[in-house]
């Protein structure tokens, strides 16, 4: 990676026809950023009793809340992303058929996210972003998410097609870590999507439309599960690709080493797929033994956690001694602490660490009864997703729209990141900590404002609700104050004069290389597949073995 | 691969605190017997009022201080609805739909289960400590899922 060391020097600048692609992108997760925050906003309120809405229009925008946010926003910025990593890292443009890919994806997508979008505001899909099963949206809905899915399968070719083109043309050499790491996470994606692909395709869409009368709930939901788990981490591993490889260069440090990161990207695929069963601890249908089994396996992934933990704080360590730091944490003033691009992802990097806690609690075995579907959990993942996942992507944003538009990061935009930033921790400390509290106290998840007849524990809840409305109107405010710097950077901040950097780390040349067997991808997905199988297979054969007689569809709002 | 010593050091300790965790768990489960729901009875999710026992749900008193608890979630309301028994009751817990998914969570407890249209879900808790608890649906049902409330009294 030395000749990237080069070109970092010199600057960085993407070809017109590659920014427009990774800025169509862009785009749409911005604008399913502020319709995503609009409805939290209003939903916040309503819970905590601050307004009133109909419990049709409350549902409906939770809908479109989690829609928004968990499905459109995240797999938009994160296409956007790693494209740019790859065009940076693979040769500095895109391959004409590549980008034509690329467009065709992001076409599929967008028109089945303007399906989904219309089946919710016309108020035939209020089935949340879960869509359990027997409640049934438009069908448009659901072929507007299969759309979506089958459109990132595509819009993810690009990513393959560049790393393969990449390795053939360099036989024997390690690709770079970034191009990597963006083949894992979307190897994780797919077969990750195939899980809520089937059931979509197979089951939600020919009964939705009539053709057969019933469906299977268990299936459908262990379907989605296995889809919902490793969903998490295809918005967790694009933000440890930022930590791990970005960062590196932000902080004028080296890469503390190029295997291990890898190792754990290869980790995180083998254990984040099989493991959705530990969403489905409170119900029947499922023996203990698979449930204990995937909780098991839940909880290994705390290890390629612990590593990047490690990884990152020995990469800033490394920086700070670099750069002259003396004595046992002289490093740490070392750091940029006045630069957005590490700021802002350094909050969202502490903010995992009580996030990564209550994911252990809530996968718990035992521990999942007290905080199963209760604000615990609402909590625990705006600190997950809402913090960590999005505070780096707001940090990525800040350096590479500037670098895409040909604009600077002016002093400006960098202060107004950095005010955002710390808006965002005071609205999650005021949200989501409450959330917790008011979780293990038993106030449900999902709900619109209630009284509930006036039952004494309720009063117990209120505080809390009441914190967590303001907190939600914080990070709010903390949403138009991003889309403020964005628009600012997309349009208004002066040109720049000469390309700016693309940060990319580099990697120690005293260390070794990394260890080719990493890059053995039908090696890796087999094992994957049979962890799948060990988990899976027999629990799933029961399942349609001895299966109820199915739901017919219904509609409850 | 090669790891460094510091990087040994944190590895072996977190992966030790990983094998803690999941002993717990394991003794918890296996040691202790404490399950989530976990059983594969199926029911005809639309003939729930025609199936025993759930034609006549209710509280039934089975033993000394033990109770077996039938109960129907659907939309939007839970019968029965109002439960009292004496404190230390062993109750017994059987609950099914029959119409879409439902939660019911007695809050401040440990009883918090999930009823799926085509299972019966059992679970069973004993109540020690007195109180007027609130029993409340915790999955999304529809438009009147936050009015889905029931009360548990424990004498």
């Amino acid at each position: 990676m030395t000749d990237n060391a080069i070109k970092e020097e010199k600057g960085f600048s993407f070809t017109r026809k590659d920014s427009s692609l990774i800025l169509a992108f862009l785009g749409v997760s911005f604008v399913a950023l502020l319709l995503g925050a609009v409805a939290g906003l209003l939903q916040v309120l309503e819970r905590g009793g601050y307004i009133s809405l109909q419990p049709q229009w409350y549902y409906l925008l939770l809908t479109l809340h989690g829609v928004a946010l968990a499905l459109i926003f995240t797999t938009y910025f994160i296409i956007g992303f790693l494209y740019s990593g790859v065009i940076k890292t693979l040769g500095g443009k895109m391959h004409d058929a590549d980008r034509r890919t690329g467009w065709i994806g992001f076409w599929m997508m967008t028109i089945g996210i303007i399906l989904a979008l219309f089946a919710i505001a016309n108020q035939s899909s209020s089935v949340l972003y879960t869509f359990y099963a027997p409640m049934k949206a438009s069908p448009w809905f659901y072929v507007g998410l299969a759309l979506v899915v089958v459109g990132s399968w595509v819009g993810g070719t690009p990513i393959f097609s560049s790393y393969a083109k990449w390795r053939k043309a360099n036989k024997g050499q390690p690709s770079p870590l970034f191009a990597f790491m963006a083949v894992a996470t979307f190897v994780l994606w797919v077969i990750a999507t195939l899980g809520v692909a089937i059931e979509v395709v197979f089951q939600l869409i020919p009964w939705s439309f009539g053709w057969v009368s019933d469906i299977d709930v268990s299936l459908s939901r262990t379907l989605f599960w296995y889809f919902g788990h490793p969903l998490v981490y295809f918005w967790l591993l694009p933000a440890y690709i930022y930590w791990y490889v970005n960062i590196p260069a932000v902080v004028k440090g080296r890469l503390f080493s190029d295997s291990l990161p890898r190792l754990t990207f290869i980790l995180f695929i083998l254990y984040s797929i099989p493991v959705g069963f530990h969403h489905q601890l409170m119900e029947p249908g499922i023996t203990s033994f698979w449930k204990f089994l995937q909780v098991i396996l839940t909880m290994l992934v705390v290890v390629p956690s612990l590593m990047t933990v490690f990884a990152i704080l020995a990469t800033f360590e490394i920086a700070g001694r670099m750069q002259g730091a003396k004595g046992r944490f002289g490093w740490v003033k070392k750091l940029p602490w006045n630069d957005v691009r590490f700021l802002v992802p350094f909050f969202s990097m502490v903010m995992f660490i009580p996030a990564g806690a209550g994911g252990v609690i809530s996968a718990s075995y035992q521990l999942d009864q007290v905080v199963h579907n209760t604000l615990f959990i609402t909590g625990h993942f705006h600190m997950t997703l809402a913090t960590t996942v999005v505070l780096t992507f707001f940090g990525i944003s800040y350096w590479l729209i500037p670098l895409l538009t040909g604009r600077t990061l002016t002093r400006f935009a960098n202060n107004l990141g950095i005010v955002q930033g710390v808006v965002w921790l005071l609205g999650i400390f005021l949200m989501s900590v409450p959330m917790h509290i008011v979780g293990v106290l038993g106030a449900p998840r999902r709900s619109a404002f209630s009284t509930y007849a006036g039952h004494p524990v309720v009063q117990e809840w209120k505080p809390y609700l009441l914190s967590a409305g303001v907190g939600g109107t914080l990070l709010f405010i903390g949403i138009l104050l991003y889309l403020w710097v964005v628009l600012y950077l997309m349009f208004f901040s002066p040109k720049a004069e000469k390309p700016m950097p693309y940060p990319i780390g580099r990697v120690d040349p005293k260390y070794q290389k990394p260890p080719l067997f990493l890059e053995r991808w039908p090696v890796w997905i087999g094992l994957t597949f049979a962890l799948i199988l060990i988990a899976y297979l027999w629990p799933v054969l029961q399942m349609i073995q001895h299966a109820p007689p199915g739901s017919p569809p219904i509609r409850t709002w | 691969m090669h790891f460094p010593r510091y990087e040994r050091i944190w590895l072996i300790a977190g992966i030790s605190t990983l094998f803690l965790f999941l002993l717990l768990f394991g003794i918890m489960a296996v040691g202790m017997g404490l399950n989530p729901p976990n059983h594969t009875e199926t029911i005809d999710p639309k003939a729930v009022a025609a199936t025993p026992p759930f034609d006549n749900p209710g509280l039934k008193q089975i033993g000394n201080n033990e109770y077996e608890l039938t109960m129907t979630a659907q939309i939007f309301m839970f019968s029965p609805s109002e439960i009292t028994v004496p404190a230390g009751s062993k109750v017994h817990f059987q609950v099914t739909t029959p119409d879409v998914v439902h939660g019911m969570q007695i809050a401040g407890t440990n009883v918090n289960i999930m009823a799926i249209p085509g299972h019966i879900t059992r679970y069973t808790h004993t109540f020690h400590d007195p109180g007027d608890y609130l029993i409340v649906c915790n999955e999304y049902c529809g438009t009147g899922h936050h009015y889905m409330i029931g009360r548990f009294v424990v004498q």
